[in-house]
């Protein structure tokens, strides 16, 4: 197995007494779509801080590509893109003006900041916004930038967080697809999201993260056969109810027996289901 | 030098945006002050044998120059807590004395910027001033321990609320008694080494002396590099400590 081109190990961020972190550790495989799943708070985007090298950590280690990133802090943020959760566009500049500054951080060659610009907008879809301010773009638009220009050093990590918060479903399903043409591209990228349907879709492997500690990873269908093949929903007066059955007429027969006093739906098992079944141990 | 240039380059970009706003508010400070102190109460004022408006304009391109370049603190304060488009720099592999350089020389022009207006409206109202490389080098030396200061006062404060408390109590202050409206010599003797030692008090001597063409203590000049070292120096440090 080759080594992992991203380590976190036993990462801890304190503010006071309040725990940000709490001994979250993962891997991630070269080429890899790795999503980080949890409640709000529950220190995704932490963890991106940390790797990015924008918040320090009270302790822990973080290697890529098998280096220390705080001794070699430097370097390993060109190695890195981030994609922060809000957009930190210049909004008064272009879209060119952005990336041109963006490569110039980067030590890029003006003629390679150039080529890069070309090649990122045609990716995008974006070459006629090439002199449009920022402010004058739409939401979906901006985050495109916002991607595009984390991209445009070759990072071969790309840190996404919450790529889609906020965003119509039309526009969040052509930002996955634009990140999985960035993944075959042969970028390994670290998304945290809240999305299930997100994780669902994108990733290779989900870590799932509550208050601080990273308690599962696996493949998503992996996850999803471990509860079964179908939910059935019970709506009953004070809550909903989910039963899991791996055998579609186990769940029929559910199905008939509640659907005389409640309203029932039966379907298939999905990454939140996964997600709820955590939630729901957890308190 | 790549990384310095992205910083400055986008000062310069942003300022190249707003240029007809910018060079207006540049402008209504320095004519309120030349029409209030200059024109409408220093009328009938001489000192030392030269017209008050030519006393004044040598000390309010002091001021406005320190004025202008610790400004670079609100346009810092907006990327750092608002659009938050700092912690693009804090993510890429751009030195600390590369940013720093970078915001100190865009303060630098927005100082030289507002300089050159100050030197157009005294132009317009007949006052001739003498002009030579100390003067501008003075002003560039002003400019920058003020922009550091700027720096450092963005790094350190926690919001944008406490940024007026540092300008309510440090620059304006130091703005009326630093040798801008009148000569520090009729200051009581108790607090007039205090203020002779402060950089805008040596701006406004040094370039008073240039502008009214009488010789000056290169020795201020030296003091003024070396309090411009300090300055950079302490907001390199603030720098550093503003990671989360």
């Amino acid at each position: 197995m080759s080594a992992p081109v991203l380590k976190v190990e036993n990462l801890v961020k304190r503010y006071g007494s309040l725990y940000a972190l709490n001994g979250a550790s993962f891997e991630i495989k070269e080429k890899e779509l790795f999503a980080l799943l949890g409640p709000n708070g529950a220190g995704k985007t932490t963890i991106l801080r940390i790797i990015a090298g924008l918040t320090n950590p009270t302790s822990g280690k973080v290697y890529i590509f098998q280096k220390n990133l705080f001794k070699n802090l430097i370097w390993a943020k060109s190695q890195i893109g981030i994609v922060p959760q809000h957009i930190n566009l210049d909004l008064e500049l272009t879209v060119e003006e952005n990336l041109i500054l963006h490569g110039l951080l980067y030590k890029m060659s003006l003629s390679l900041i150039k080529k890069r610009i070309d090649e990122l907008l045609e990716f995008a879809d974006l070459k006629e916004r090439k002199y449009s301010k920022i402010k004058e773009l739409s939401g979906g638009l901006k985050r495109r930038v916002l991607i595009i220009r984390a991209l445009m050093h070759q990072p071969k990590i790309l840190l996404l967080d919450e790529p889609t918060a906020g965003l119509d479903p039309h526009i969040r399903r052509k930002i996955w697809s634009f990140i999985k043409n960035i993944q075959a591209r042969g970028t390994t990228v670290l998304l945290t999201t809240h999305y299930m349907d997100e994780a669902e879709n994108l990733a290779d492997r989900v870590g799932f993260i509550f208050s601080g500690k990273i308690i599962d990873i696996d493949n998503p269908q992996n996850f999803i056969n471990r509860l079964g093949n179908y939910a059935v929903d019970v709506y009953f007066f004070d809550q909903l109810k989910t039963f899991y059955f791996n055998d579609k007429n186990e769940a029929e027969k559910e199905l008939i027996k509640y659907s005389k006093n409640y309203f029932v739906s039966l379907r298939k098992i999905t990454l939140e289901d996964v997600f709820l079944q955590y939630v729901e141990k957890r308190l | 030098m790549k990384g310095f240039l992205a910083i400055y380059l986008r000062e310069i970009l942003l300022l190249k945006k707003r240029i007809f706003r910018v060079l207006l508010s540049f402008s209504i400070n320095p004519l309120l002050y030349i029409f209030a102190f200059g024109i409408g109460l220093g009328k009938n004022i001489s000192i030392g044998g030269k017209t008050y408006l030519e006393f004044l304009i040598p000390g309010l391109i002091a001021a406005t120059s320190m004025f202008q370049a610790f400004a670079i603190n609100i346009e810092i304060n907006i990327s750092r807590f608002y659009l938050k488009t700092f912690e693009e720099f804090q993510a890429s592999p751009l030195s600390y004395f590369s940013y720093a350089l970078g915001e100190i020389l865009s303060g630098v022009t927005r100082a030289f910027l507002s300089t050159l207006i100050i030197l157009l409206i005294s132009f317009l109202t007949g006052v001739k001033l003498y002009l030579n490389f100390y003067f501008f080098l003075t002003i560039f030396l002003n400019a920058f321990v003020f922009a550091s200061l700027g720096l450092t006062s963005a790094m350190i404060i926690k919001s944008h609320a406490d940024q007026a408390l540092i300008t309510n109590f440090i620059i304006t202050p130091m703005m009326f008694l630093g040798g801008t409206f009148f000569p520090t010599e009729n200051l009581p003797s108790l607090i007039k080494p205090f203020i002779e030692i402060l950089p805008l008090t040596i701006t406004s001597n040094i370039l008073r002396n240039i502008a009214l063409n009488k010789s000056f203590d290169f020795s201020y000049l030296i003091i003024l590099f070396f309090i411009a070292l300090f300055s950079f120096i302490l907001a390199f440090y603030s720098l550093k400590g503003a990671k989360d």
